[in-house]
Formats: structure tokens, sequence, C-alpha cells
């Protein structure tokens, strides 16, 4: 581990990610360096220095305190990437309070079931996501003793502006003394049954998510770093946020969406060193053609990689052609915490490859036999497992002790992830062993998308799959059945559709929604997702002897 | 066709791609990611659909062109004609 993160852990063996992300290098004199560089959706540009992040973080901490909040309660921030959120999420674990990001874009539903099942104590958004999205039930979530609302805007009742709260608040804010195993991050991340799971990380993650940074994307102190993930999702945060303040790097924070010109030009205007993307945004970047890249200058560029979903090996030649490198992908999840597998700096990609495992890492391909597992040997696709007790590794899912203990077999972590290990030693990723959609990066649990949609007063049953797409990895598409008394019609196609968008937000609703007489089950009941999905992809159906009503 | 007609086949694929838009509630200068909430992938399907319906072929960084609807009216409308010259 780190020797400078091991040398600044406190006597009382206390650990604070704020503390090491912050205080540390504001003491060490670097207190004027810049931390983000953050660029506005209206051309902003804002430097934001590790002496001002400390400062801000604290101001958010004493209003945490002010209003009586404790170490230990919940903070969710929901927001797009403005500064506030960066100032949330520090002042949050400075506070000792746990830290839950939520993606802005999600819809009332998914915003909803997880500040249930977190027990939110604080809402840190805006007016305007405030009044479209939570305004209407907020009243339902007994636990919420405090929304504190970013902006000069009007502030709507029963909410705190944030602005004026952190200028009246003190910028003293002394680090909580949390311990290592104390919980300072919940994600949260699709099941294929029930409700999404909250995976809790801990305070002492921090020593994976510096040294992983190091390693698989070759962070080091001022580097220019760009992670163009959102922190509502883990890699915004794992190294959106936390990896790259605690390894000191000037990290660039961009509130726009994904704009190709926009893209390049910031590269090239700010010298970007290492950037972290995803295949969706690189996959758009091809289809612009090389020829929208000439006239950039990219030759900063130190480091590229990549991650989400696995990255083709078009895109890998392709970058290689036009940035002289190749964006080099890697493997994790919400629940490692950290950067698992990955082709690392210095180390040749094989394209279509996740890489190797990280220093301090065993992963295997295994098989389930009879209440055990089977390692397989290479060149066979099996369950991608991890032997667990690296320090991000998630400690729980919050309330759901069964689903957690159901990941651990044999002493191995089960990822969910099928996958294939060559003679090499380099992971291959070959698919789901569930039903869990991946579509730009994020991991869609179809039992959320099929509840949102029987809501609909004509929807009786819904079954949701991922079809391949070849910008976003997958696309969400639904197979319904109608209630009686309606029609299958164009008009109520997007009528369901815009039902679902409402939900659940664009990024979780199907983007296809096809009508059914009947849809095939099981025996029980069970919609086969599977069957749905073989015959779209035309692949064959596998055992159906479970099958009892068949699709018409 | 008119400017008038090109605003209409934009706010009518607009909604396709995303029915929980209310074509009648959308402003000229509001943008359809920061205002009207489409995300990349709806961006790429609006285009596709204003490709199929009028042929016009907009690439990936003309995007910004097509951000409102009074931008998107103006950009369609020199596309069209400079297509019939």
């Amino acid at each position: 581990m780190s020797e400078e993160i091991t040398l600044a852990k406190t006597a009382d063996d206390t650990i604070n990610i704020a503390r090491q992300a912050l205080d540390r290098h504001v003491a060490e004199g670097h207190g004027a360096q810049v931390a983000i560089l953050w660029l506005g959706k209206d051309g902003a540009r804002r430097e934001i220095t590790y002496g001002d992040l400390k400062d801000l973080s604290s101001r958010f901490a004493s209003v945490l305190r002010d209003h009586d909040i404790e170490q230990g309660d919940s903070v969710f921030g929901l927001m797009g990437r403005v500064p506030e959120l960066y100032v949330s999420a520090l002042g949050t674990l400075r506070a000792g309070c746990v830290f839950t990001p939520l993606f802005s874009a999600f819809g009332p539903e998914p915003i909803r079931t997880r500040m249930e099942i977190g027990s939110a104590n604080v809402l840190v958004t805006t007016a305007s996501i405030y009044r479209r999205k939570v305004a209407a039930w907020r009243d339902d979530i007994p636990s919420l003793k405090l929304a504190l609302i970013v902006g000069d805007g009007e502030v709507p009742d029963g909410c705190v502006a944030l602005g004026p709260a952190l200028e009246a608040a003190s910028d003293a804010f002394e680090p909580a003394s949390t311990g290592p195993e104390d919980p300072a991050l919940i994600h949260f991340t699709s099941g294929t049954t029930g409700k999404p799971k909250g995976a809790v990380h801990v305070h002492n993650a921090m020593m994976y998510h510096a040294s992983s940074g190091r390693d698989a994307l070759d962070l080091k102190p001022s580097t220019i770093y760009w992670c163009t993930a959102d922190p509502g999702w883990v890699t915004g945060t794992s190294y959106g946020i936390l990896s790259p303040l605690l390894n000191r790097v000037t990290m660039i924070v961009d509130e726009a969406e994904f704009d190709l010109d926009r893209w390049y030009d910031t590269i090239q205007r700010e010298k970007v060193e290492v950037w972290y993307s995803a295949p969706t945004a690189i996959r758009m970047m091809m289809r612009a053609g090389a020829e929208a890249a000439t006239p950039y200058d990219f030759s900063s560029l130190r480091f590229m990689a990549s991650v989400g979903e696995p990255l083709n090996p078009e895109a890998v030649i392709w970058s290689e052609k036009v940035f002289g490198q190749p964006f080099h992908d890697n493997w994790w999840q919400t629940e490692t915490g950290g950067i698992m597998i990955a082709n690392r700096p210095g180390m040749e990609v094989k394209p279509g490859s996740m890489g190797k495992p990280l220093p301090g890492i065993t992963a295997g391909i295994v098989e389930r036999e009879d209440g055990t597992l089977k390692e397989l040997p290479e060149g066979e696709i099996g369950e991608l497992a991890l032997r667990p007790g690296w320090p991000s590794m998630m400690r729980a899912y919050l309330h759901e002790e069964a689903r957690y203990q159901k990941c651990f077999v044999d002493g191995w972590y089960l990822s969910g992830d099928l996958a294939m290990r060559d003679a090499d030693g380099y992971f291959w990723f070959v698919g789901r062993a569930d039903d869990l959609i991946k579509t730009s990066g994020h991991l869609i649990g179809p039992f959320e998308v099929e509840s949102a949609l029987i809501e609909h007063e004509a929807i009786a049953e819904a079954g949701v799959i991922g079809i391949p797409d070849e910008t976003a990895g997958e696309v969400v598409k639904a197979y319904v059945t109608l209630n009686p008394g309606f029609e299958a019609s164009d008009a109520l196609e997007r009528d369901v559709r815009g039902h679902a968008r409402k939900t659940l937000g664009p990024a979780v609703a199907p983007r296809e929604i096809v009508f059914r007489k009947t849809l095939p089950k099981t025996r029980s009941g069970k919609i086969m997702r599977r069957l749905l999905k073989a015959r779209e992809l035309g692949l064959p159906e596998g055992d159906i002897s479970t099958l009892e009503t068949d699709e018409t | 066709m008119t400017k008038d007609e090109i605003r209409a086949a934009f706010l009518e694929e607009l909604s396709r791609v995303a029915p929980d838009i209310d074509p009648a509630t959308v402003g000229d200068d509001d943008h359809i990611q920061d205002d009207l909430e489409l995300d990349s992938m709806d961006v790429l399907n609006l285009v596709a659909a204003l490709h199929e319906r009028l042929g016009v072929n907009i690439p990936e960084r003309s995007y910004p062109e097509i951000a409102t609807p009074a931008l998107a009216v103006v950009y369609l409308d020199a596309a069209l004609k400079s297509a019939a010259m």
C-alpha cells in the first residue's frame, strides 16, 4: 500500500477519506494546486484548488452539523456535474456521514426507491429536480430531515438554500474520527429480481482507490486527468472524485454531456494527460470518423482507459490510429469499488480483452458444482470470480444480508459476468450470467423496468431484455401484454414508453416496446427473459423444459 | 418545405423518440438535452429519424446545430435547400 497514505494516518488509527484527499495535500503545501477544473455547459471555466475544496467541504460539513445531522447519517446527492456535487460528497465524508450519489437523469421512481432503501436523511439537489421529481412524495420519506437546494434561485417550501448556508457556516471542521471499517459510500446497483441493492463501501476503501489509480490509470501528483463518468455511477465517484484527489491530480469536470468537438477541444486546450472514458462515447467518436479528430493536437495524452462494458477490438485499433495509443479496457463493478482487471500502463493491449488482474487481486474462472466451485482451466468459459479481501470491496448490501451472502461461495466472490482466461493470463468478457442489461455502461435490472411498465393501466405483463446495439452495447427492449379493453397501436406504444421515461428516466426506460398476446412463462409463472432474448437474437432456445405458456 | 413544416416535423420526431415530451409545451429555445432531458442515445435516434423523414444526413459534429427547435429549423432548412440546388 502507498507509503504516503499510511504516513498520513492519524495517531488514534482513525481514517477519513476527506482528510487524505484534501487536508493532507494542503498541509504538505499544495493548497494552491487546482483540484477541480470545472467546465460549465455555458462555457464557464472555474478553477477550484485543494485549499478551496478543503474550505468548502468544511463549510458543507458545518451545514450538516448546524442542522443536527450526525455522524453515520446518510446524505444523497442528486444533481448534474456541478461543483456543489463534489463539495457535497467530500463534505459528507468529512462529517463522517455516508454519501450516496444518484444519477440526476433518473426519474422519480428510481430516486424514491433508493432513498427509501437508504433511509436518506439529507438530500442535496437543485430546485428544478426537486420540483419535478421529489416534491410530490418527499413527505413519504420519514427519515428525510433536510433538503439542501443548490443554486441562487428560489427555494421550494421546506428546503434550505445551500449557497447562503455555506457562506454562513464555519470553515473550520476537523474530519470526523471515522474508523477504517466505518461506512463512507453507498452505491446502488440493479438486481435481476427485487429492488436495487445498496453496496456499502468503507473509509478504508481509499487505500485501494489510491493504489489502483496509480496502477491502472497512471495517476501521479499534478497529472491533468479527465474521467468522463458521472458520479451517479460508481466510476464517476471512485475514479471521478476519490482516486484522483487522493493522488493529488488536477481533474477536469465537464458539466456537459458528450459533444465531439467540445471533448476534442478540451483535451487539446487543457492538455489532458490521462483520460478515462467509456465505450459508448468512444464509439460515438468512431462514428464521426478519424477526420473529425485530425484538426486537434492530442500529444498531451499519456494514457487512455475505458470501462463500463467490453470495448470492442475495432474501437481499440481505431483509437490507436487516431490518438497514437489505444484505449486500455478495464473491468470492475459497483461491488468491487475499484478496478480489478486491466490493460495496465506499459502492458501489451490485447484488443477486446479486459486485461490482467491488478496487483493484490486474484481472479479466476469458475463453475458451480454441488454448492462448491470448480476452477476452470484457461480457454474455458465460466463465471468470473475474485478472492475477496481488497480494501474497496463492498461490506454489505444495505439491509440485504441474504443477497450479500449469495455473492460468496467457497471463498470466492462471484461477479455474475461470464468470462474466459487465455494462455497469457488475459481475461475476456463473454456475457452476463444473469438477465442484467448493460447499456451505455450502466447496469439495468429488468425487474425495475418491468415494475414501472405494469404500473401503466394498459399493461398486464412485461418482460424486459437487452438487445445488441452498436453504440450503446445493449439497449433496453420490452415485451408486453395488454389488459382487456386495450388495443395495440403506435399511439399506445408511445404512451407506454412516455410513461416509462417519466417514471424511470431516459437511461433506464425501454427504447422499444412490442406487444404480444402472451409471454413465454414457466409453470411458476415466471417470464422467461432468456427465451425472449434467444429468439430476438436468433440463438438456440436451450433448455425449454420449464416452459408452460409460450409467446404468441 | 416551409419553416413551419420543418419545425412540425422536428417536433414530431422528437416526441416519437421521447414520448414523455408534449410537443405543444416545447419552446423554440429549449435545449433538447439540458431542458428536455434527452440522453445521447435519444439524440442518435432523433438524428436517424430526421434522416429517414427529411433525407438530411446530420454528421456527428453538427449535433449542436439541432440542439434547440430554433437552431434545428435553420440547420434543416439550409440543408434541404442545398440538397434541392
